[in-house]
């Protein structure tokens, strides 16, 4: 099994998946390939399609048209390999609440027919803190907690590639650092990594980031390409009031878009858009302390053009 | 600012067995305000916006929303806020209409103004169209609006959003937001809790909690310049940093 996997340039190959519900398209044939070695994202909105890629991926649906070959394995005809090989961590929590954090990891070890020892090597740099808790139940743990303990469980049998479905929501900014920490570490490993995110911060940290809408591969590239590539005459503006001044810029000549940025607001300049002037009106119609100058974009302003207005 | 208080809390505390989850703190929030409430997951957020809701019993210390004492008026409180979060917000098995009748109901609005608020909401929202599909085939967009507009049509002083937005894209976070800034610009109190701290930068004012106490409370402008960093997100980390509690 190793071998075939090192003899793999690509880690996870998709080729025109698609999957439908009903006459709903989950997935519209999509195509893209993940280096082996690489920590590389999935960006897109709820109903993208991305837990449906997870899962086929995992070999739990069986795609409608196209092929997935996930370490060099297809995700329909080789599904053993591929469980034996891979390791996965869904949206929901699904490690046993009534089990503690000791039982679920050896309950994982031994499915996979390991011994919780051969591989704590992997896990001990995450488990850290939890390693103190060892008889707690999961179901008690909090959020950051149940979620190392996922990925210890996702990791015992020293798999080859990670699928991590947004293994960050609901968690606090500095575990979220802490987490993507790990992840760097399990890359240093020679473990390819896909992971799922609506965190626009975590998608700078990949190699590379795939963006996905509607079933549909949008763009795939590394970060800063991406960034670079966005094609906008971009402004930051602000005001002592933020809410009347986004509802203002809206109705300004040339403003093809507006939102809320940080302590700023971003807007989208197209033709007939004069700076100097909407400054001046803006501060004419009584908004305060108004400012308005250029910025660079960055993934999250691609996502929103990307995204449209849906 | 000068604004009406809301929200007033003294020495607020509360104990689990020997654990203090909640430790004597103390805050004001004003009308119309949007307060951010944030900090590490098992900083004691929940367990402050229990005492705050009417849902749980203080230890100690003292509080006020919209008017009533927090361990003598819970039900007085419970019928003049809304409450909102990621987990537990519609009923996915009922249609769009049959939930904002259920919550109707709940609050006890007359059948006139629950049939005059309904028409105001999907007007507003643009989801007539809608009104009689089950939630849980609604768009997670739609649905968050919809959450809103269920968790305020009684016309709440306050409002409590807990995580509303956890795992929502960038875009439909932003049309959230634009529904918390119409809320506060007609005067509803919105007190909210969030892990994007993009979002903390949107608040008139936040609150930083660390193993249950108040740690950093004031404008995000302030914060930032006090501790001389550009973002609050960088904010958050100076803060939160050393909490002691593993989370």
């Amino acid at each position: 099994m190793k071998s075939l996997m090192e003899n793999q340039e690509n880690a996870i190959e998709v080729k025109g998946l698609t999957k439908l519900y009903g006459k709903t398209v989950a997935l519209d044939g999509i195509s893209f390939d993940v280096p082996r070695g690489g920590l590389f994202g999935l960006i897109g909105p709820d109903g993208a399609g991305k837990s449906t890629l997870y899962r086929i991926l995992t070999t739990l649906l069986r795609p409608d048209a196209g092929t997935a070959v996930v370490g060099g394995f297809d995700s329909v005809r080789d599904y053993r390999q591929i469980r034996a090989s891979v390791g996965y961590m869904p949206e929901r929590f699904s490690l046993y609440p009534d089990l503690t954090v000791n039982e679920n990891l050896q309950f994982f070890a031994s499915l996979f027919g390991v011994r919780v020892a051969d591989n704590y090597d992997l896990i001990a740099p995450i488990f850290g803190q939890l390693a103190r808790f060892p008889d707690r139940k999961a179901g008690a743990l909090s959020g950051g907690m149940k979620q190392k303990l996922a990925l210890g469980c996702a990791l015992i049998h020293r798999p080859h590639i990670l699928l991590l479905d947004e293994p960050t929501t609901g968690v606090d900014a500095v575990s979220r650092s802490e987490f993507w920490d790990m992840l760097a570490t399990l890359k240093e490993k020679s473990i390819t990594i896909l992971v799922s995110t609506s965190y626009m911060d975590e998608a700078q940290r990949c190699d590379r980031i795939a963006l996905i809408d509607r079933g549909k591969i949008l763009d795939v590239n590394t970060p800063a390409k991406l960034s670079a590539d966005l094609g906008e005459n971009l402004y930051a503006a602000s005001a002592t009031d933020m809410y009347p001044l986004l509802l203002a810029l809206r109705t300004m000549p040339g403003v093809k878009r507006c939102y809320t940025f940080g302590a700023t607001l971003h807007v989208v300049a197209g033709a007939g858009f004069d700076a100097r002037k909407t400054v001046d009106v803006l501060a004419a119609s009584g908004l305060r302390d108004v400012r308005l100058f250029p910025v660079k974009g960055d993934i999250e302003d691609l996502f929103i053009k990307l995204a449209g207005d849906e | 600012m000068n604004r009406e208080t809301v929200i007033s809390v003294r020495n607020l505390t509360k104990k689990f067995g020997g654990f203090t989850a909640v430790d004597n703190i103390s805050f004001d929030v004003g009308k119309g305000e949007i307060f951010g409430f944030l900090g590490a997951n098992g900083a004691g957020k929940t367990t402050a916006m229990r005492m705050l809701c009417g849902l749980s019993y203080p230890t100690s210390g003292t509080g006020t929303v919209a008017g009533f004492d927090i361990t003598r008026k819970a039900e007085e409180i419970k019928r003049h806020i809304g409450y909102m979060s990621q987990k537990f917000s519609l009923y996915d098995q009922l249609t769009v209409r049959e939930n904002l009748r259920l919550f109707s109901t709940v609050y006890g609005m007359s059948d006139a103004a629950i049939k005059s608020k309904t028409g105001e909401i999907f007007a507003q929202l643009g989801m007539e169209n809608m009104a009689d599909t089950l939630v849980r085939d609604i768009p997670v967009g739609w649905k968050q609006k919809l959450a809103f507009s269920a968790a305020t049509m009684h016309d709440p002083d306050v409002v409590f959003l807990d995580e509303p937005t956890g795992g929502v894209d960038p875009v439909t976070r932003r049309k959230f937001w634009e529904l918390i800034y119409r809320a506060s610009s007609g005067g509803m109190t919105v007190f909210v809790t969030t892990h994007y701290l993009d979002e903390a930068e949107y608040c008139n004012r936040v609150l930083i909690m660390v193993d249950g106490c108040v740690r950093a409370l004031d404008t995000p402008a302030a914060l930032k310049e006090r501790f001389g960093m550009q973002t609050m997100d960088e904010v958050f980390r100076i803060v939160a940093k050393d909490a002691g509690r593993a989370d």
